[in-house]
C-alpha cells in the first residue's frame, strides 16, 4: 500500500481517441434502474434489437415478467409521426391498464427514435396529464449515439430532477442507485456519525422521492453522474467533491467529507468506522496477497474504471497500465486522480482494435474488458475481469471492500488452479 | 408500434453476423450506432467462442449524425480491410443506419478494395433474425458461386449451418459421417466453417444437402436454379427422417452402400416396455418451424406421444407447420408472442412441453417438465459433449432428453398407489429432479387463487404482482363449481396428470349444462374420456 504521493495522474496527459467503441448503450441501466425503483417501469422506444440487447444483457432475468419492455417501432411507425405519438398512447394505456402497480414510467428513447425526432418529451408531458395522479411519466435518452452503458443511470435520475419537490431543509442527498442492502449499510453509518437527514436518489418507491432545494447537499456514489449532478447543482443543490466510496481508503474519505459539510470532525468518522474499517482491511489483505505486483489494463465501460484503478494500486498493491473510461469529467474523477500514482496511460473514449493491439503488446496479468473481448482475449491467453460485473455486484462500502478485491482477484486464482492441473490451451490464431 | 418483453429471434443484421461469425476469411462491416457491439457477446458467451466475431462497426454517435456518417463508414472498410485481409466484404446496415440512409453497398462500391464487396439489404423494421441469415448466405453465394464442372466422385455441399446454431456443430459431424459412409464427399459445408473461396467452388458439388431451411433455403433454390443442384427436402432429425433422408441422398447420388444402424439405439428403447408408461403422453411443441414440425413427427411416430398443440415463431415456415398441425387434427399456432404461447400451454394443459428456452420458463412457472429442441437457448445448451439433433446420433440423443425431465414409468405407478404418503406425495415431485422439483399449479378454479399467486411470486425475484388478466377472466369464466368431497377426490388423483383431469371434468359438466362437480361427475367424466 503505497502512501499518497504528490505526484498524482490530474496532469498526466489524456490519449484520446475515436474509432470503434465495443461497449454497451444506456438502455443496459434499466437492467438495475428497474430492480431499484420499484414501482417503476422503463418503456424503451426502440427497435428489434434493442429489445433484443435487452433480453441479452439481463440474461435469466426477463423471464421474471420484469418492469420493462420495448415498444418496437415498425415499417408503419416510420411512415407518419403523427401516428407514432398515437400508438405510443395506445400502448402506454394497455401497458397501464395490465400493471396497476407501477406509478412511475420512463418513456426510454433510443438510436431510432432520436433519430426519426419522435418527440418522446412531449409524449411523457401528454400521458403524464392523461395518468395522473396515479401514474407519472417521464422520458429520458438511453441511446447508443448519446450514451454509453452507466450513462444512462446518469439520464435517467438527471430526469427525475427537474420533478422533484422543492425543500428548504439541509439535507443530505445520497445520489446513484445501489444495491439495497448497500445503500442500508451506508445510512446505517451516516446516521452513527450523526449526518442527518439524509434521502436517497433514486428512491426505492414513488412516495419517498426526496427533496432539492438551496440547502440540500449531495454526495455521488457513483462517478458516472455528470449530468445529474448538473441537474441538482441547477436546482440550487451543492456538491460534496470526494473519492468514491470503495475500498477502506475511499470510503473513509468520502464519509469525511460527507461529515465536514455537517460540521462533524474527522476524529468522528475514525471513531465510529475504526471496526469496519479493520474488518475491510483485514477482508481485501486476502485477496491482495493474490493482487500484489500484477499489472492491470481497463478498457473503457463504465466510467469506474478510474476510482477502481485507484483501490486497486492503493489497497491492493496492482500496478495499473492503461485506465480507459468512456468519458472523463475531470471536476468528478479530479480528487480520484490526485491519489493514482503518476504512471498509468489515461485514455479516454476507444479504438478497440488499437487498443487491442496495445493491451497484446504489453500482455498485463489482467485486463479487465467486455464479455465481448474476455473470451477471446483468455484464448490469447491473457486473464481477464468482464466488467459488467462491477456495476451489477455489490461493491461499494466497508463490508463490500473484500468483496470488491476479491473479483479481481478470482480469475487469477482460477487460472493459477487449473494451471496446476494439466497445460493451458495454446490459442490457435 | 408493439409491445416486447421477450423475443425470440434477434433483427436481421445479428442473423446476417451468424453468417459471418460461422464463415472464415470474411469480414462484415456493419453501419451501426455504439451499443450495438452488444450482439458480440451473443457468440463469445453464449456460443463461447475463442476469437472476436469478425465484425467491425462504425459506432456513430450523436455528434457524428450532424457531420460524415458515410466518411466513417469508409473509414471502418478501409480499416476492416487493412487489419484483416478478408478474402471478401460484406456490409450492412443496422436499424438505424438504415434510417440515416447512408448506402453501405454503393459507398463500400466506390471505394475499390481489392476483394469482393458483397452488400446486404436489411429491412430492420419488416424482419428477423432468421431471414438476415438466409439472406446474407444467398448473397454470398450469388455473388461468389459459379456453375463449374462437377467433381468426378459423388460430391454434395451441406447447406445451412451458422454461428449461434442449435447444435449446428455436431449435426455437421454427424451428417458429414452419414454421407462418406455412404461413399458421397462433402464438397463445401456452409456458411459454418466455409471461406469464400469454398463458397466460390460449391459449384462442382453434384447435389445440395439442405439442412436448415431457415437458414440457407434460398441459397439452396438458387442454387438449384443457377448451378443445376437439386437438393435434399427432408431434414434428418429423427430415425424415420433420417432414414427417408438416406433414400433421398441415394436417389440424388447413386449411392447403394448399406448404412450401418447397429448404434442406433433410439426405436429399441422406445418400443423397450419400460417405455411403455409414455404412450399417449401429450405434448406441446414449440419452437422454429423445422425443429417444432420435426419434434411433431417424432413424439407421434416414434415416442407414441400425442401432440397436443404445436407452433412456429417463424412466419416464413407457417404453411408448411399448418398444414402438418391439420394433419395431426390440431390447430396451429404461428406467433411471435410468448405470452399468447403461454396461454395456448396452459389451455392445452399438456404433460410435457419441447421449446425453447422461453418455453422451459413457461414450464417452470406452471410445473410442467420440458426438453429444450429449438433455438432461441442458452449458454447449456451449447453443450461441451457430442449432441446431435440430426441422424441416428441424434435420435438416441433425442430419446434421452425428452424423456429424462419425465416422471419415471414405476415412480407414477408409486404415486398412484400411495398417493396420501407423508413423504411420497405429489408435492414432492420427481425424485430425480432432487429438491427443487416444481410444484404442479392449479390455475382454474377460484379455490388455487393462492397457487396462482404463489406461482407469479416463484417466477422470479419480482415481488408478487397481480394475477395476469387472462388468468382472472379464466376464473370469472368458470361457472361450474367443484364440491368439497369432488375437490378433495381430485387432490387425490396425482399432481402430473390433475390438471388434465380437471380440465377435462369442467368441460364435461359443461357440455353436460352442470353447475356442480361432485365425484360421480368426476369419474363419469374419466369414463367418458377413457382411451
Amino acid at each position: 500500500m503505497t502512501a499518497p504521493t504528490p505526484t498524482g495522474c490530474r496532469d498526466a496527459p489524456v490519449l484520446k481517441e475515436r474509432g470503434q467503441r465495443e461497449v454497451f448503450c444506456g438502455l443496459t441501466g434499466i437492467i438495475w434502474l428497474h430492480r431499484k425503483m420499484q414501482d417503476a417501469f422503463f418503456l424503451v422506444v426502440g427497435s428489434r434489437t434493442c429489445a433484443h440487447l435487452l433480453q441479452s444483457a439481463a440474461g435469466v432475468m426477463i423471464f421474471a415478467e420484469p418492469r420493462f419492455g420495448t415498444a418496437i417501432l415498425e415499417e408503419k411507425d416510420l411512415a407518419g409521426m403523427a401516428d407514432a405519438q398515437a400508438e405510443l398512447d395506445r400502448e402506454v394505456a394497455r401497458l397501464l391498464d395490465r400493471r396497476h402497480d407501477i406509478r412511475r414510467l420512463f418513456l426510454v428513447g433510443s438510436c431510432p427514435s432520436e433519430v426519426i425526432k419522435l418527440d418522446i418529451g412531449k409524449a411523457a408531458e401528454r400521458l403524464s396529464a392523461a395518468h395522473a395522479p396515479h401514474v407519472q411519466v417521464l422520458n429520458y435518452s438511453g441511446s447508443g449515439i448519446e450514451t454509453t452503458f452507466t450513462e444512462g443511470e446518469d439520464a435517467c435520475l438527471a430526469a427525475m430532477v427537474p420533478v422533484l419537490s422543492e425543500s428548504d431543509r439541509k439535507e443530505l442527498l445520497l445520489v446513484g442507485a445501489l444495491p439495497d442492502v448497500v445503500e442500508d449499510q451506508t445510512l446505517g453509518l451516516l446516521d452513527a456519525i450523526g449526518v442527518t437527514p439524509v434521502r436517497c436518489l433514486p428512491a426505492r418507491r414513488a412516495a419517498e422521492a426526496p427533496g432539492v432545494g438551496s440547502k440540500t447537499v449531495f454526495a455521488l456514489t457513483q462517478p458516472f453522474l455528470g449530468e445529474t449532478s448538473a441537474a441538482l447543482v441547477r436546482r440550487g443543490a451543492r456538491r460534496i467533491a470526494a473519492p468514491f466510496p470503495f475500498g477502506a481508503e475511499g470510503t473513509t474519505l468520502w464519509l469525511k467529507a460527507v461529515a465536514a459539510e455537517f460540521g462533524i470532525a474527522p476524529e468522528v468518522v475514525d471513531r465510529v468506522t475504526a471496526a469496519p474499517r479493520a474488518r475491510a482491511a483485514k477482508a481485501v489483505s486476502g485477496a491482495a496477497e493474490t493482487l500484489r505486483g500484477k499489472r492491470i489494463f481497463f478498457m473503457p465501460d463504465s466510467q469506474l474504471e478510474i476510482p477502481l484503478a485507484r483501490f486497486l494500486t492503493r489497497e491492493c498493491g496492482m500496478q495499473a497500465i492503461e485506465i480507459g473510461t468512456p468519458y472523463l469529467h475531470t471536476a468528478i474523477h479530479g480528487p480520484e486522480l490526485d491519489l493514482i500514482e503518476a504512471g498509468p496511460r489515461l485514455s479516454e473514449g476507444q479504438d478497440v482494435d488499437l487498443q487491442l493491439d496495445r493491451v497484446r503488446a504489453a500482455r498485463p496479468d489482467l485486463t479487465v474488458c467486455g464479455l465481448g473481448l474476455a473470451n477471446p482475449l483468455e484464448a490469447e491467453g491473457l486473464a481477464t475481469k468482464w466488467a459488467i460485473e462491477l456495476v451489477f455486484t455489490p461493491i461499494h462500502f466497508y463490508e463490500q471492500a473484500g468483496d470488491l478485491a476479491a473479483l479481481f482477484a478470482r480469475p487469477l486464482r482460477r487460472r493459477a488452479l487449473l494451471d496446476r492441473r494439466a497445460p493451458r490451451l495454446e490459442a490457435a490464431e | 408500434m408493439k409491445l416486447t418483453l421477450w423475443t425470440y429471434e434477434g433483427p436481421p443484421h445479428v442473423g446476417a453476423m451468424r453468417v459471418a461469425t460461422g464463415m472464415k476469411g470474411l469480414h462484415m462491416v456493419l453501419h451501426a450506432p455504439q451499443g450495438d457491439t452488444y450482439a458480440d457477446l451473443l457468440f463469445t458467451m453464449i456460443e463461447r467462442r475463442d476469437h472476436r466475431p469478425p465484425v467491425s462497426y462504425t459506432t456513430f454517435q450523436a455528434r457524428d449524425l450532424g457531420g460524415d456518417t458515410a466518411g466513417l463508414f469508409r473509414t471502418a472498410c478501409q480499416d476492416a480491410y487493412d487489419r484483416f485481409r478478408p478474402e471478401a466484404l460484406i456490409v450492412a446496415a443496422s436499424c438505424t443506419a438504415e434510417l440515416i440512409q447512408d448506402d453501405p453497398g454503393g459507398l463500400a462500391e466506390t471505394m475499390g478494395l481489392p476483394v469482393p464487396v458483397i452488400p446486404l439489404e436489411l429491412p430492420s423494421y419488416q424482419r428477423k433474425e432468421n431471414f438476415g441469415c438466409d439472406e446474407a448466405f444467398l448473397q454470398i453465394a450469388r455473388a461468389l458461386a459459379r456453375p463449374m464442372a462437377r467433381t468426378d466422385a459423388v460430391s454434395c455441399n451441406i447447406l445451412g449451418p451458422t454461428g449461434l446454431g442449435f447444435r449446428h456443430r455436431d449435426d455437421v459431424a454427424e451428417i458429414t459421417a452419414l454421407l462418406n459412409e455412404m461413399g458421397v464427399a462433402v464438397n463445401v459445408t456452409a456458411p459454418m466453417g466455409a471461406r469464400p473461396s469454398d463458397i466460390a467452388r460449391m459449384g462442382t458439388a453434384h447435389f445440395n444437402v439442405l439442412l436448415y431451411p431457415e437458414t440457407a433455403e434460398s441459397t439452396a433454390r438458387w442454387a438449384e436454379r443457377e448451378l443445376e443442384q437439386p437438393f435434399t427436402r427432408t431434414v434428418p432429425l429423427g430415425t424415420l427422417a433420417t432414414r427417408a433422408f438416406i433414400d433421398e441422398v441415394r436417389a440424388l447420388s447413386g449411392s447403394t452402400r448399406p448404412v450401418d444402424e447397429n448404434r442406433l439405439r433410439q426405436p429399441w428403447w422406445a418400443s423397450s416396455v419400460d417405455s411403455t408408461y409414455l404412450t399417449g403422453k401429450r405434448v406441446f411443441i414449440f419452437g422454429d418451424g423445422t425443429h417444432a414440425m420435426a419434434a411433431a413427427r417424432i413424439a407421434r411416430d416414434e415416442m407414441g406421444f400425442e401432440v397436443a398443440g404445436l407452433g412456429c415463431y417463424n412466419r416464413e415456415q407457417a404453411r408448411p407447420l399448418r398444414a402438418l398441425a391439420r394433419e395431426m387434427g390440431i390447430e396451429a399456432l404461428v406467433t411471435d408472442d410468448y405470452l399468447d404461447v403461454e396461454r395456448a400451454i396452459e389451455s392445452a394443459q399438456p404433460e410435457m412441453i419441447l421449446g425453447t428456452q422461453m418455453e422451459r420458463h413457461i414450464g417452470k412457472r406452471l410445473g410442467i417438465p420440458c426438453a429444450v429442441i429449438s433455438a432461441p437457448v442458452h449458454v447449456q445448451d451449447f453443450p461441451a459433449r457430442y449432441s446431435p439433433q440430426m441422424g441416428f446420433e441424434g435420435a438416441n440423443v433425442i430419446f434421452d432428453t425428452w424423456v429424462h425431465p419425465l416422471v419415471m414409468g414405476l415412480e407414477e405407478h408409486l404415486l398412484h398407489m400411495f398417493r396420501e404418503d407423508f413423504e411420497f406425495h405429489d408435492a414432492a415431485g420427481p425424485s430425480h429432479h432432487g429438491g427443487h422439483a416444481p410444484r404442479r399449479q392449479e390455475s382454474t378454479t377460484p379455490a388455487a387463487q393462492p397457487a396462482a399467486s404463489a406461482a407469479a411470486v416463484s417466477g422470479g425475484s419480482m415481488p408478487p404482482e397481480t394475477a395476469p388478466a387472462h388468468l382472472q377472466t379464466d376464473l370469472e369464466d368458470t361457472a361450474v363449481v367443484w364440491l368439497a368431497c369432488a375437490e378433495s377426490e381430485l387432490r387425490k388423483i396425482p399432481f402430473f396428470v390433475r390438471g388434465k383431469a380437471r380440465r377435462n371434468t369442467e368441460a364435461f359438466a359443461v357440455q353436460r349444462g352442470l353447475a356442480r362437480i361432485s365425484v360421480d361427475t368426476l369419474y363419469e367424466a374419466k369414463a367418458h374420456y377413457a382411451r
